[in-house]
């Protein structure tokens, strides 16, 4: 297997240059907001994602973490495809994701769906690191339903 | 390496017994293979060991030719599987210097073997008539360390939550040597057992265990050790360490997984309640209750892993033809190669003791800011095999403020070639992600 097959460019670069890192206060004091803290137990790593929301959009995604560039990423892919996004649009995306994840690289991502998303189908022919990938992913589902938004389907990771 | 003259009449470097490492290559299979289009280059043995053909050769004889249920059979098939079966005890009982193989307890790993103590202390403790030394309460302690396995962690804890009795450890240093400066306040006439790692997974530290036996042993306690990481590397005597319990496992020292080992005490085994009741573990059972078999069987209930035993047997062996002495010393050898190679690395931090004295081949590292996960995937692209991640010592990593480190740790067939590859392939590391 290549390894720049699962080191992205695009990966690298979010790793380097992470998307929205930090965690932020709303901006609205009426929005709702939520977070989840996940952890890799098999690896130490750590993301916490907390959504903002006024009930239909997703008015500010935020995160933290620590962890391997796969896993930090994500979160910054995360958030630069779901932030300021409609609930269920961004549960489409959130599914359209964990089933490129879950695709033992036989999926083909569409990139419309996904933007620098795409960059993750390498990382499916890894099993070890999925987990890694996901981690964020698993996170902003469960914000996601403390703040009171949709959830997608269970997930099978 | 630095080489310092001896003087004469002092034992010589070349006195050191030494072995043809080409030659126990040849013996592993597993280490002809290719990994991702490079030669195997395996540095995950404190992980788990890879096996020679004579084990393997074994394992696959005695389901062929011997299989047959142990201890309670009188056809030949029978007898010649309980034959190898407590033969293999007593080929493990020597080779710790046992002074019985009654002393030799089959377990499923350290794991179970940790636990089987641990459970006998919470049994003795719910009967008056127990010995006094397994009873525990309130007020009574449980001595361990900082840095140990979570497996001589968390048997220790649900024991602890169980009896009402207190859990304290031995700090780590900075250099990751155990700290013993608080010894006389935390080994007391409160202490039931201190049960301490003879070599840290996670640090390489191999701790020096006088001054605690010593101090145990002053105020009638317990001394258990945990000698996963020590028992494989370097030659174990159970009398000369004045231990009351050691555990180790079968899968790190060339052997098959599923089979481990308590050593106790003759007398301590004979004092300790059953953990797992059923077959093999009794001496009659009527409804209205049972009375139980003398150790070992005491405490090998049900069908034992009876091949796994058998061919642990054959592991020691074949680490005794080699030597122990000679083990020792070329993993010595090949730290102190690793030591100086890996400080050659810009931005290289070891974690543990940075001189091949009071240590083993075992050595976790960081890499500037890059993550474990990512430098192991990146050493597996070159065929490279390294553990990362927190390595079940969770605590020794929060203890040095890292969420994992990466790990390389050696064996009896590692080469300094080997080693090469690894400071070769975090040059690559440092390309990916510099």
């Amino acid at each position: 297997m290549q390894l720049d097959q699962l080191y992205q460019e695009i990966i690298l670069d979010h790793y380097k240059h992470p998307h929205g890192r930090g965690l932020r206060d709303a901006a609205d004091p009426a929005a709702r907001t939520a977070e989840a803290h996940h952890v890799n137990p098999t690896c130490g790593d750590e993301v916490t994602v907390r959504v903002a929301t006024d009930g239909t959009v997703l008015t500010d995604i935020s995160y933290d973490g620590m962890g391997c560039s796969i896993s930090q990423a994500s979160a910054s892919v995360l958030h630069e495809l779901l932030n300021g996004r409609g609930a269920g649009e961004a549960f489409a995306v959130h599914e359209a994701f964990v089933e490129l994840m879950s695709g033992r690289g036989q999926v083909t991502p569409d990139e419309d769906v996904l933007g620098d998303g795409v960059a993750f189908a390498g990382v499916a022919r890894y099993p070890a690191r999925v987990k890694c990938a996901l981690l964020p992913w698993m996170a902003f589902k469960d914000a996601a339903a403390r703040a009171g938004v949709g959830v997608s389907p269970e997930v099978k990771a | 390496m630095t080489t310092i003259e001896i003087p004469p009449g002092m034992p010589q470097y070349g006195d050191v017994p030494r072995y043809d490492v080409a030659a126990v290559r040849a013996d592993f299979p597993i280490l002809d293979r290719e990994v991702n289009g490079h030669r195997l280059v395996y540095l995950d043995s404190a992980n788990t060991s890879h096996k020679p053909r004579q084990v393997l050769d074994v394992l696959a004889e005695h389901y062929a030719r011997h299989n047959a249920n142990v201890s309670r059979s009188v056809h030949t098939l029978g007898t010649e599987a309980t034959e190898a079966y407590e033969g293999a005890r007593a080929k493990v009982a020597a080779f710790i210097n046992a002074p019985s193989p009654d002393e030799v307890v089959f377990t499923k790993n350290s794991t179970e073997a940790i636990n089987i103590v641990a459970y006998a202390f919470s049994n003795a403790s719910l009967r008056p008539d127990a010995d006094p030394r397994f009873r525990l309460g309130p007020g009574d302690e449980v001595v361990i360390s900082e840095m140990e396995h979570h497996s001589n962690i968390v048997p220790w804890q649900l024991l602890c939550e169980r009896t009402g009795a207190t859990l304290r450890w031995f700090p780590v240093t900075d250099s990751g040597r155990l700290d013993e400066s608080g010894l006389d306040d935390l080994v007391t006439e409160r202490t039931k057992i201190v049960s301490l790692v003879h070599m840290s997974n996670i640090l390489g530290t191999v701790n020096a265990t006088a001054r605690i036996t010593e101090r145990v042993r002053q105020v009638g306690a317990l001394l258990l050790l945990d000698c996963s990481q020590s028992v494989p590397h370097l030659p174990m005597d159970v009398v000369d360490y004045d231990a009351d319990f050691i555990v180790f496992t079968g899968h790190k020292m060339c052997g098959p997984t599923g089979i481990g080992v308590l050593w106790g005490r003759a007398e301590l085994l004979a004092a300790m309640p059953p953990v797992f009741g059923g077959g093999s573990m009794i001496e009659t059972v009527q409804m209205s209750g049972s009375t139980y078999a003398a150790p070992p069987a005491r405490f090998e209930a049900g069908t034992p892993p009876i091949a796994e035993a058998v061919a642990l047997g054959a592991a020691v062996d074949y680490l005794s033809g080699i030597g122990m002495r000679a083990i020792q010393w070329h993993e010595k050898e090949l730290t102190a190669y690793a030591l100086d190679a890996l400080a050659t690395v810009p931005g290289l931090r070891i974690f543990g003791p940075t001189v091949p004295v009071g240590r083993g081949g075992t050595i976790s590292f960081a890499l500037g800011d890059v993550h474990p996960h990512d430098v192991g995937q990146v050493l597996d692209s070159l065929g490279v095999q390294v553990r990362v991640g927190h390595h079940c010592a969770r605590p020794v990593c929060t203890r040095f403020g890292v969420p994992a480190t990466t790990r390389a740790s050696f064996y009896l067939y590692t080469t300094t070639e080997e080693i090469d590859a690894l400071v070769a392939g975090l040059e690559q590391v440092r390309k990916v992600f510099g």
